[in-house]
């Protein structure tokens, strides 16, 4: 009886290659082992996706793609589904948690270079991944109905109408109406529960494959394939599985537990992941004061709206996004990592980030004057870091790189750099005040007193 | 020069809406305080319910919620033999129409929507305006059409206005409560709002501890296996 799990893998392992799949993508795929927090992101994008269609499929057990009773079955599933809180909650903050752990898995690859050859493939699988779920998204919010989801979608579906000749047949056959009505609604609701996330998982399934033939970028950016032993195991490489699985399932726990705050504390997170206008039943003869999308989508919005002109605002918008597809061929840098890149990368990526962040902001207030011309400034910088890039990345002076990647990681105190520096006077400063030197003090007070507790002694 | 500018884009959106409207007040808004809940749904019985429904509020639900006892719940709706259905309203959206020229709105989500300091102002900022059919107008949403319902409760208020603008509002005639006493009475009936546009607030709060406690150990264990395996990479 003992030996039964065995017969049993070695009777599927005669028909179908579950130990060669187990081994080639966990067990015996190597990957860096100096792989950081950064790192983390993918495999939490991957456990969102499960929370978004686990929870999906129970919503739409009591959701009802009707135009009249959308905004009532969401209400009913808030008030009379036993758990129906819960399942939609893990549901909308779901959908902004994808976003934030998406957007950190993307500034990674832009941070170490994992674009870079001959990643290139991994890099457009995950920016289709990344249009996918802009779809995705952006469907997904019509559905409860609400004042915004219905501008919301209105707004965006309108923005085909600029494209010259065809733009309004386009528009109108997106909606399948002449406004956003209950037609809409139906087919966002099939693209949004059935098409999109079919297309999902299958992106996801060769963004993997694609990663696996390759293998996996490191903080180094250096290649861990060039030094292999005598049995042709990269000598920087640790098997995946159990390494990272334990790993992963620690970053997945501290990812939880800040996601069950926001589902139990703060589900609308402050109007940002639920916007109060939502909670006012669509309306069509009723525009909202002040229309603006979910905060994933508002750095993009205020680029739209930084040009003048519509139709030059439409193509702006989608130039953002698709001018990612080509960075791999737009950094002509030989190094990968930022740790050994030059200084002008390092400015061009900071101001970068920040013209992200603040166009996400600027996106998220009603356009005033001087609103207006900061987005302007912004949308520059966002676009002149991507086609300026050949030129400044041709130019830059990189430091040399490591042999093998460094390990054990350099400790916080001897990193060098400008950030680091800032990081250390930061937490200095607080290590001076006396509220932080009490946690300090009650944390090793709680130390002290599990070490000398037999059973919790185990834990530390 | 930059840093006047980055204090510029830190404060206008500050600067932008500071706008005619009423400054918002805040209320203390606590769903948990059940005597302040039941307060409130009497007044929102007695004052609102005619004109405005609670489509999502079960009666069931809220005498659950609230604690009522078959007896108070008699008193609070004597015009129910059992606690079924919802706390909807008799008045018809044409009537309404007809009468102040929109229909009531509906409010079983409307705290979430507006936000409970807006809910709290909003029932305390009408003033007389004798050019208004009810002969009152709102400093926090000018020209609504409804009527101030808690007039006898409040007072007769006027507004004060400087350079064509409402600077505050002003009590020319005492009503039944003091202003202590009416502002907790608003308090109270926004707080029976704040509940109901999410009755499970109550569980959701309950229940979060227990989540965020097991993760936290869970948070702990992963924490020791990760170093445990990890001992042996060099």
């Amino acid at each position: 009886m003992r030996n039964c799990p065995n017969k049993l893998i070695a009777w599927i392992d005669e028909r179908f290659p579950l130990l060669k799949v187990w081994n080639e993508h966990l067990a015996q795929y190597y990957a860096p082992k100096n792989f950081n927090v950064w790192y983390l992101f993918g495999s939490l994008a991957l456990l969102v996706l499960v929370n978004q269609i686990l929870t999906g499929i129970w919503l739409t057990m009591n959701y009802k793609p009707d135009a009249r009773l959308a905004f009532d079955s969401v209400e009913a599933i808030m008030r009379d589904v036993n758990f129906g809180w819960l399942i939609r909650y893990m549901h909308s903050t779901g959908a902004s948690m994808f976003f934030v752990v998406i957007y950190l898995h993307m500034f990674r690859g832009l941070l170490y270079g994992s674009y870079k050859k001959p990643r290139e493939l991994v890099w457009i699988l995950g920016m289709s991944l990344f249009l996918a779920l802009i779809a995705e998204a952006f469907m997904g919010y019509l559905l409860p109905w609400g004042q915004m989801s219905y501008w919301g979608a209105n707004v965006i579906i309108s923005l085909f109408s600029a494209i010259p000749g065809i733009g309004e047949g386009l528009a109108t056959w997106i909606r399948g109406d002449f406004v956003v009505s209950d037609v809409t609604l139906n087919r966002f609701f099939a693209l949004h529960v059935i098409a999109i996330p079919l297309l999902l998982v299958v992106l996801v399934f060769l963004h993997i494959v694609a990663l696996h033939k390759v293998g996996s970028n490191n903080p180094d950016g250096i290649e861990i394939k060039q030094h292999k032993d005598t049995n042709g195991i990269p000598l920087d490489g640790i098997p995946f599985h159990p390494y990272y699985t334990v790993k992963d399932l620690f970053g997945a726990c501290v990812f939880l537990t800040v996601c069950a705050w926001i589902v139990f504390y703060a589900p609308e997170m402050g109007g940002l992941f639920l916007e109060p206008p939502n909670f006012i039943p669509a309306d069509p003869l009723k525009t909202p004061e002040h229309i603006k999308p979910v905060w994933y989508f508002t750095p993009f919005f205020s680029i739209l709206r930084a040009i003048p002109n519509k139709l030059g605002g439409v193509v702006a918008m989608f130039a953002a996004i698709f001018v990612l597809f080509f960075l791999p061929w737009l950094d002509r840098c030989p190094v990968r990592s930022i740790r050994y890149r030059g200084r002008s990368y390092k400015i061009a990526l900071s101001l970068f980030a920040l013209s992200f962040v603040s166009l996400g902001y600027l996106g998220s207030i009603p356009p005033t004057p001087i609103a207006a011309r900061f987005a302007v400034v912004f949308t520059l910088i966002y676009f002149g870091f991507f086609l300026l890039m050949p030129i400044y990345t041709r130019l830059e002076t990189t430091c040399p790189l490591p042999e093998r990647v460094v390990w054990p990681p350099t400790p916080f105190l001897q990193r060098t750099g400008w950030h680091w520096d800032q990081a250390r006077t930061t937490i200095a400063y607080f290590q001076t005040k006396p509220y932080c030197q009490k946690i300090a003090t009650s944390w090793q007070q709680l130390q002290e007193a599990m070490r000398e507790n037999k059973l919790l002694r185990k834990f530390l | 020069m930059m840093r006047y500018a980055l204090i510029l884009f830190f404060l206008w959106p500050v600067l932008s809406w500071a706008e005619l409207s009423a400054p918002l007040e805040q209320p203390k808004i606590n769903p948990g305080d059940t005597a302040s809940l039941r307060r409130g749904a009497k007044l929102y019985v007695d004052r609102c319910l005619g004109c405005h429904g609670l489509k999502h509020l079960r009666y069931l639900r809220l005498k659950q919620d609230l604690s009522l006892s078959d007896e108070e719940f008699k008193t609070l709706f004597p015009w129910l033999d059992r606690p079924t259905g919802a706390l909807t309203s008799n008045l018809r959206d044409e009537d309404a129409q007809a009468w102040f020229g929109v229909p009531a709105p509906d409010l079983s989500e409307r705290a979430k929507a507006l936000g409970t300091d807006w809910l709290y102002t909003y029932l305390k900022s009408f003033y007389a305006d004798d050019s208004r059919p009810f002969g009152v107008n709102n400093w926090v949403s000018k020209d609504v059409a409804m009527p101030n319902v808690l007039w006898d409760l409040q007072g007769k208020q006027k507004a004060v206005i400087n350079k064509g603008q409402i600077e505050r509002l002003e009590i020319v005639e005492a009503g039944s409560l003091s202003p202590q006493e009416f502002d907790r009475t608003v308090t109270d009936l926004v707080n029976f709002l704040a509940y109901a546009a999410e009755p499970t607030q109550l569980e959701r709060r309950r229940l979060g501890k227990y989540v965020i406690g097991f993760l936290l150990v869970l948070t702990f264990v992963a924490y020791r296996l990760k170093k445990a395996y990890w001992k042996d990479i060099h």
